[in-house]
């Protein structure tokens, strides 16, 4: 256990994903199953900057800040998808937005 | 126990509770605080890896501008600000299902792929990896491209959210 | 010409073709041009067009002469370092030499404007060609043909002019523009720029008043610069942009006269079947792009796959991928319904795109990536491959259909999927110098046959050869006698352009190949020639000879074309086409007898008609009893246009070299006897009324041909009603079958079963087999349906839900047993 292991990030970064994938799949609220989507992109990072480490190569690190760039984007659109469905039909629990019934 | 693993080790288990407190809270204030805690620990666990600018972006961009905005969403939509039993929806087995055997899945696939490898690979290309001068200059030479790819995504973005939530 | 003989091996290209790149590019800037100020000129946005195409012309002539000087020096440099490294050995090279002196010239020059071409192609000297007698024993291919190959000894390679421009760069991989400049770019580059030259000029008065003039002519623009740009293609990648602009243009041009449906309708079926083909192409580039190590080099692949650096797996899978974007782009079966469908667009643009340069694009496409398909196949050494099966296929195909088209654009249309047949499968037959030629003539004849048309259509307003026309020989014969010209041609009478090329794929294929060669393709490019000599005089005597059947317009109904042109004749202010004959005018055509078109209809065509004639000569042979040939004039076309270097398999390929037939008299009299044959047929048939007429409504065997063709083979039932409609709603109307099925089944079972008490005895066996079959469907479909119709919520979440469940369940499943 003295050397630092790979492996400690890429589990700590799974327990984040799996974490994340239990939020999507089985909240309400759409708010937090943003949070959630926020927690897998994080899981992601974690394990690209991990790897860039691991090889020595600074590629990684750049793609963790993409990573970080489109997720703000992904926030913005989100939040305002929220929004509007809050507006339009006064909750955001996605069980009620069932359009997709045939 | 190196002490980088000591401070692993520590931010890793708040990290792993917080993050599961996020999706079983029963309070979105209190979700998006733990969230909050998460992103923190993650930058830390950057600074761990040696990569201080990520983990600058990371509180800059995430705990600075995303948490915010999180918060601005649950204020907006008006969500109960007290308990609410009813944040779960009616099949959250299949998701706590789904979640646990994908993480039985993933931690097998990774303790029998890379068991015992060290973070600091034997013949890796550099020993120090990402700093920040580096990051700049491969985000400016090689990664220019996509680089100015995510910068219109950014600005698309923004025009989409504008249309999407303006009142009409 | 001769000063960088002493510089043995840097040649100087020349300037026209080191900044050949600027051709496309004035095409384009022509587009936007006139776009954007084209409306304010009004009638006089042609001249942009004209002004920029004609520009090009001239220097794509210019690159030509430059070529061939190109070539020669690059020759001569060859042969200057040989002569420095062994003296005497190369005894043909050194008669070659000697043989400068006459650079006569080929007999006559037909047309001052293309006098400067012919000077590029026919006077020239031919070292390749000749000496056989000397250095036959030594080739050391001597295979097949069972005779020496010139170019085994007299190798020299002739460096492509290139220029790259990096694009963007990521990671390793640089996205390029570029130009690469080789015989075969050269050569499209004059086709190309002359057609569309010609086109333009014809179309000024074609589409004179047309409401969308300058949108019409952009397009012409755009269209000359993608593919100027496609033949120029440095890379993959801009090839791959450069093939899709070119169907973009199809597609707006087609689509010119979009008011009404069934123009629309052409232009996406176009559109659409070539995406189909599209995907063809992008996978196999992406599979080519990895396989020969991330590059889009062309010839770097090329190289690799000649050099065997790329698994023949690899280079198999992406030829027969390449061969479906063949397939939609060059009209070959199955994906050719879209051809004949797009004669809806303007004549003079079927002249252009659909006949002489956008669907040769697929053919180019192949000789492009010779090095590809010639190893990926092994064209060199086997006797059946995809490629000629296609080619082979549609040659027949197309010539069928070509029968019982009333419309005289839609014969031409499948003359040309024939016509394309004979260069797919010249090229699948290693005849690679053969496609190239048969494309370079047909370029000239079919668009003569085009314009042709287009210019009678103009003086009867209508396309329909049975009922607006006939007897036109008397009212337009100059028209008319260009026509026939370019139909000798098509069918491949002695001298004219379309003998030498059809023979020299029909040699080909007797030839080339491995064991056994490709003798059934010989069988069916013989028989192609037959049908096209008697469709070809079919559509002659429908439309030039026997009685006047038009002159009753208002009543019938007019092809689809030309209805909006005379709209915007009426609609628009006539009066600028005074300068012009009456016959223009629509007006007067509608009354009394249709009259010659006009000169800028007519030059094009004359101009057409003599190619048709002369191109020919610029590939003749000089074996078997063409011996005596002048070494100036032989195989020029050959000389100057084939690819010389690593990346073409005339040398370095795994699976035998290139290698090219002699001329055969057999087959070359066998050919034009049956050409002959097919002629004097449809004579009998159609001129003298000979045969068994109305077999087709007496013999079962002949109406189900017929109808058959008429149909087109049910290709486009199958499309549309079969595939597109299976998509449209399969889900629902399946589970409406089944329920229905199920629910019926379930009374009619109760029925039976009440019924069958009575004689259980009987049929009991039979009886219990089917109501349990009948009730188990129905039980099956009816708790199938409870189960589903709980699940279908319309949540997204649950969904999404049992979609990473079944998932990550596989994973486990994967993760547990691997």
């Amino acid at each position: 256990m003295d050397d630092v292991m790979l492996n400690q990030f890429l589990l700590l970064s799974a327990v984040l994903f799996c974490a994340g994938v239990y939020g999507v799949l089985a909240k309400r609220n759409a708010v937090i199953v943003l949070m959630s989507i926020e927690l897998i992109l994080n899981a992601v990072n974690i394990n690209l900057v991990a790897f860039g480490a691991h090889n020595g190569t600074v590629a990684g690190a750049v793609f963790a800040l993409f990573v970080i760039a489109v997720a703000a984007a992904e926030v913005g659109v989100g939040l305002a998808i929220v929004l509007l469905i809050y507006r339009n039909r006064r909750s955001v629990d996605l069980d009620e937005v069932a359009q997709m019934k045939g | 126990m190196a002490a980088q693993n000591v401070f692993f080790y520590v931010i890793a288990a708040v990290m792993a509770f917080s993050a599961i407190r996020v999706v079983t809270v029963k309070n979105v204030v209190h979700a998006a605080m733990y969230l909050m805690i998460v992103l923190a620990g993650v930058a830390a666990q950057y600074i761990l890896l040696a990569s201080e600018f990520v983990a600058a972006t990371q509180v800059l961009v995430y705990i600075g501008a995303i948490v915010v905005l999180v918060l601005f969403g649950v204020m907006l939509t008006r969500a109960k600000l007290g308990q609410d039993v009813n944040l779960t929806n009616d099949y959250w087995y299949v998701g706590a299902f789904t979640s646990v055997i994908l993480f039985a899945v993933m931690a097998s696939a990774l303790l029998d792929f890379f068991g015992d490898e060290p973070l600091d690979r034997a013949g890796a290309e550099s020993q120090v990896p990402a700093n920040t001068e580096q990051v700049a200059d491969a985000i400016f030479g090689p990664y220019l491209v996509p680089f100015e790819a995510v910068s219109i995504l950014l600005l698309a973005a923004l025009v989409g959210a504008i249309v999407l939530a303006r009142k009409d | 010409m001769f000063a960088a003989e002493a510089a043995a091996g840097h040649v100087d290209p020349g300037f026209l073709l080191e900044h050949a790149y600027v051709v496309p590019l004035v095409m384009a800037a022509s587009f936007g041009l006139t776009l954007a100020i084209g409306k304010r000129l009004g009638r006089h946005a042609s001249w942009i067009g004209i002004a920029s195409i004609g520009f090009c012309f001239l220097f794509a002539v210019g690159a030509n002469v430059q070529w061939y000087d190109y070539v020669h020096d690059s020759e001569h440099a060859a042969e200057a370092e040989a002569h420095a490294d062994e003296a005497e050995s190369h005894g043909a090279e050194a008669e070659s030499h000697e043989e400068e002196g006459h650079e006569d010239e080929a007999e006559s020059h037909e047309d001052e404007a293309e006098s400067h071409e012919e000077e590029a192609e026919e006077h020239s000297l031919a070292p390749a060609a000749e000496g056989e007698s000397a250095v036959g024993p030594m080739a050391p291919v001597a295979e097949e043909g069972g005779h020496g190959e010139e170019e085994a000894h007299l190798e020299f390679e002739v460096q492509p002019v290139q220029k790259a421009w990096t694009w963007w760069t990521n990671g390793t991989v640089e996205f390029q523009a570029g130009m690469l400049l080789d015989g075969m770019a050269v050569m499209m580059l004059f086709v190309v720029t002359l057609i569309s030259l010609l086109v333009h000029v014809f179309s000024t008065d074609y589409v004179a008043g047309d409401r969308r003039y300058t949108h019409y002519f952009a397009f012409l623009s755009l269209f000359s610069a993608a593919m100027l740009g496609f033949v120029m293609s440095q890379n993959t990648l801009q090839l791959i942009t450069m093939w899709e602009l070119v169907g973009v243009c199809s597609f707006a041009l087609i689509g010119h006269w979009w008011e009404e449906k069934p123009n629309s309708d052409a232009a996406l079926k176009a559109f659409l079947t070539n995406r189909v083909g599209d995907v063809g192409l992008l996978v196999g580039m992406v599979i080519l792009f990895f396989a020969a190590g991330q590059t889009f080099d062309i010839i770097e692949i090329n190289t690799l796959a000649n050099a065997g650096d790329i698994t023949h797996t690899a280079l198999l899978v992406a030829s027969l991928c390449l061969i479906a974007a063949v397939m939609s782009k060059s009209g070959q079966f199955i994906l050719h319904t879209w051809l004949p469908d797009a004669m809806a667009g303007p004549t003079p643009v079927s002249a252009l795109i659909h006949a002489a340069t956008m669907v040769v694009a697929g053919v180019f496409m192949v000789a492009r990536m010779y090095g590809v398909f010639w190893n990926g196949l092994v064209i060199g050494g086997s006797s059946v491959n995809a490629l000629a099966v296609v080619g082979g296929i549609t040659v027949l195909g197309g010539a069928g259909l070509a029968f019982v088209q009333s419309d005289i654009k839609k014969v031409l249309a499948y003359s040309t999927v024939s016509q394309l047949g004979y260069m797919v499968m010249a090229l699948g037959v290693g005849a690679w110098t053969a496609a190239m030629f048969h494309l370079f003539t047909h370029a000239f004849f079919k668009a003569g046959l085009f314009l042709g048309s287009g210019s009678v259509a103009h003086a009867v307003h209508s396309f329909d050869m049975k009922k607006d026309m006939g007897g036109m020989k008397q009212f337009m014969p100059k028209t008319f006698w260009t026509f026939a010209v370019c139909t000798a041609a098509l069918i491949g009478i002695f001298p004219f352009a379309g003998f030498w090329s059809k023979d020299e794929i029909l040699a080909g294929a007797s030839q080339l190949g491995g064991e056994g060669s490709y003798t059934a393709f010989l069988v069916v490019g013989s028989l192609g020639a037959l049908m096209t000599a008697a469709y070809m005089t079919r559509c002659i005597y429908l439309t030039f000879f026997g009685e006047f059947r038009g002159g009753h317009h208002g009543e019938v109904s007019h092809g689809t074309e030309d209805h909006p042109v005379e709209e915007d004749h009426l609609a628009a202010d006539s009066g600028h086409g005074d300068d012009l004959e009456a016959a223009h005018d629509p007006h007067a055509g509608d009354h009394g007898d249709p009259h010659e078109s006009g000169p800028r209809i007519l030059v094009p065509l004359y101009i057409l008609a003599a190619l048709a004639v002369v191109a020919g000569f610029t590939n003749i042979p000089k074996s078997g009893v063409l011996d005596w040939v002048p070494d100036g004039v032989a195989l020029q076309f050959e000389h100057l246009f084939e690819p010389k270097g690593g990346y073409f398999p005339t040398a370095g390929a795994i699976e035998g070299a290139l290698s090219h037939p002699e001329f055969d008299i057999v087959i070359a009299l066998v050919s034009t006897v049956l050409g002959l044959l097919g002629i004097g047929l449809a004579y009998a048939w159609y001129f003298k009324g000979l045969g068994p007429h109305g077999i087709t409504s007496r013999n079962r065997l002949a109406r189900a041909g017929h109808t058959l063709l008429v149909n087109k083979y049910y290709f486009d039932h199958l499309y549309t009603g079969v595939i597109a409609g299976g998509f449209k709603g399969p889900i629902a109307r399946a589970a409406n079958w089944f329920n229905q099925k199920g629910l019926d089944g379930v009374v009619n079972g109760v029925g039976k079963g009440a019924v069958a008490g009575g004689r259980f005895v009987y049929d009991q066996i039979d009886q219990r087999v089917v109501d349990g079959a009948v009730n188990g469907a129905g039980a099956t479909a009816e708790g199938g349906g409870q189960v589903f119709r709980t699940m279908q919520t319309g949540k997204v979440q649950q969904y999404g839900a049992i979609l990473f469940a079944a998932t990550v369940v596989l994973a486990g499943v994967f993760i547990v047993v691997v």
